[in-house]
């Protein structure tokens, strides 16, 4: 058997335990909406556990880490600082956005917004801005997908294929499965991320330089300032550092896949448990830049940072163990991507079509339509990864700087009684529009600062100005719960 | 909605000025310890504080509950 051969077995042979695993759970249940989307809202914390550590062990962390500390240097920090404040901005907020979901059956993000500014209209919005979120997030894991077969193919399959072929995969598999059968596979992608990561993490380092401690020697000596922000880059310096990891840290659970999450939980003190232990999850992130950090010592000039990983364990193990590695990383963006593509075609069945032009559309409607959007959802991902030559984590920053923008319009619903309709239209439109605009004409970062920040802080203003000059609105989170969810 | 209580949102902010706002002051190679870089040696500690200050958080919304409650096991309105 070739090297190539023995790599793609190994990969595809843990995918398929994978799928097989989300087929034979996501069946067991009878799937009606709620079953679907939220699980039946039944989850402990374990379940909670692995289907939002499912959200955060992404492509990202695998390739897109080890990347940007082997092109960019002392940036990559912002990874390890912002994901225990993810979980700590998650431990004021999702106890009460689960209450409310829980008293108002809510399923998706966009009826949070529905319930709590009691407009259709507005929660459409929403749901279409999530929904064009969602798509570099869904493409950071397609790329991802197509460097894992490029790479262990030894450049055989080009990336084009391998997307086409891995998609396929998980589109079949959530249209069968639902949140359940995505749960359960994400314990058998976090057993193998957590045992690569580890592996890899502490083995390269100490194969090529004899441990951890000489290897950050030979890279401070090859290149003093990599390390130091701005690292190899000109303009991701201090105030970068601290309005991205703040930007990151309160946009997380914005996703609207990670805010679903919240509604599978059995309880509220369910997801403060959670979010006491989750920051632990994130050990794997430092490891994840040791083995970046070991690339560009041991091969220089690779042209595309996100291959750094893969390459550096194709060279040294052998073919069999690439595609151990390389399967746990399938698995890696395969599982979010199922999660992600779920919460997109509910939205846009739920929230969009049934919303607003076929009121009278019953939940098994909408059901059937949320499938079928699949498709059309995991082929727009597909095209723009086809398209599209941004790194991992750029991919990444893209998406949070929309998301971020929700944050204004749920925390102040939450908290504040005078928060009104108007106020949350206008400063979720200005931060989007600022956003885009920024991104679009390339001035991220911003004088030094995120753009998505700079949006998130304009947000946050133009909420609140408008809300203070319209007439106050009732506290609908407290009301009875309508009729129908 | 009910807000955090305060002290709950006092331990929550530890963290964030550990790793977010201070960047300025660890953001460095020397002193190394355990043969890391000042600032990997920073972040990964952070790691491990960050759940403590949120489990002294967790204490504090827990006692209140409790209070709030006559039921442990009732689900509230």
């Amino acid at each position: 058997m070739s090297a190539s051969a023995m790599a793609l077995t190994m990969i595809f042979g843990i995918v398929g335990v994978g799928t097989a695993i989300g087929f034979y759970a996501g069946t067991r249940h009878k799937m009606t909406l709620e079953q679907w989307t939220v699980g039946g809202r039944g989850f402990g914390v374990i379940l909670i556990w692995l289907l939002m550590a499912g959200e955060i062990y992404t492509t990202f962390t695998f390739l897109g880490a080890s990347g940007w500390a082997y092109s960019r240097g002392g940036p990559a920090l912002y990874i390890m600082g912002y994901q225990p404040l993810a979980f700590l901005v998650s431990f004021y907020i999702l106890p009460p956005v689960w209450e409310a979901g829980r008293k108002h059956r809510m399923q998706t993000q966009a009826d949070f917004f529905r319930v709590r500014y009691g407009s259709k209209y507005l929660a459409a919005l929403v749901a279409l801005l999530g929904v064009i979120c969602i798509v570099p997030y869904l493409q950071l894991q397609l790329t991802g997908l197509g460097i894992i077969v490029e790479v262990a193919s030894f450049g055989a399959i080009g990336r084009t294929p391998a997307m086409l072929c891995a998609f396929t995969l998980v589109a079949a598999f959530v249209f069968f499965s639902g949140v359940r059968g995505v749960a359960w596979v994400s314990v058998l992608k976090d057993i193998l991320l957590l045992f690569a990561a580890l592996f890899v993490g502490i083995a390269l380092p100490y194969i090529y330089f004899g441990g951890i401690g000489p290897m950050f020697t030979a890279v401070i000596r090859a290149h003093p300032s990599h390390l130091v922000m701005p690292g190899a880059t000109k303009n991701l310096g201090h105030s970068w550092y601290i309005s991205s990891v703040f930007m990151t840290a309160v946009g997380f659970f914005m996703w609207p896949q990670n805010f679903g999450a919240s509604y599978t939980a059995k309880s509220g003190d369910t997801l403060r448990r959670n979010a006491v232990v989750m920051p632990l999850y994130s050990i794997t992130m430092p490891l994840m830049l040791f083995v970046g950090l070991t690339a560009l010592m041991v091969m220089p000039g690779l042209s595309n940072g996100d291959l750094s990983l893969l390459t550096l364990v194709r060279r040294t193990f052998s073919p069999w163990f690439l595609g151990v590695i390389g399967g746990a990383g399938a698995l890696t963006a395969m599982v979010p991507s199922a999660i992600l593509i779920l919460t997109a075609a509910t939205l846009f069945a739920k929230n969009i079509c049934r919303d607003l032009f076929a009121p009278d559309m019953t939940d098994r409607g909408v059901a059937l339509l949320a499938r079928a959007t699949v498709l059309v959802v995991t082929a727009a991902a597909l095209v723009s990864a086809i398209h599209s030559s941004l790194s991992l984590v750029s991919l990444l920053l893209v998406g949070y700087a929309g998301v971020a923008q929700f944050f204004p319009g749920v925390v102040l619903g939450l908290f504040s009684k005078r928060v009104t309709r108007p106020g949350v239209f206008a400063g979720l439109a200005t931060g989007f529009a600022v956003a885009v605009v920024l991104m679009l004409s390339q001035r991220d970062p911003f004088h030094g600062l995120n753009a998505g920040f700079l949006a998130f802080c304009i947000n946050f203003m133009v909420t609140g100005i408008v809300s203070y000059c319209t007439p106050a609105e009732p506290y609908r989170l407290d009301e009875p719960a309508a009729g129908s969810a | 909605m009910r807000k955090p209580a305060l002290g709950a949102a006092l331990w929550g902010l530890i963290p964030f000025a550990g790793t977010c706002f201070s960047v300025s002051l660890w953001d460095r190679i020397e002193p190394r310890v355990l043969g890391l870089p000042l600032s990997f040696f920073w972040l990964i500690s952070w790691l491990f504080l960050t759940p403590l200050c949120m489990w002294r958080a967790y204490r504090i919304e827990a006692k209140r509950d409790a209070g709030a409650r006559p039921h442990p096991e009732g689900g509230g309105a």
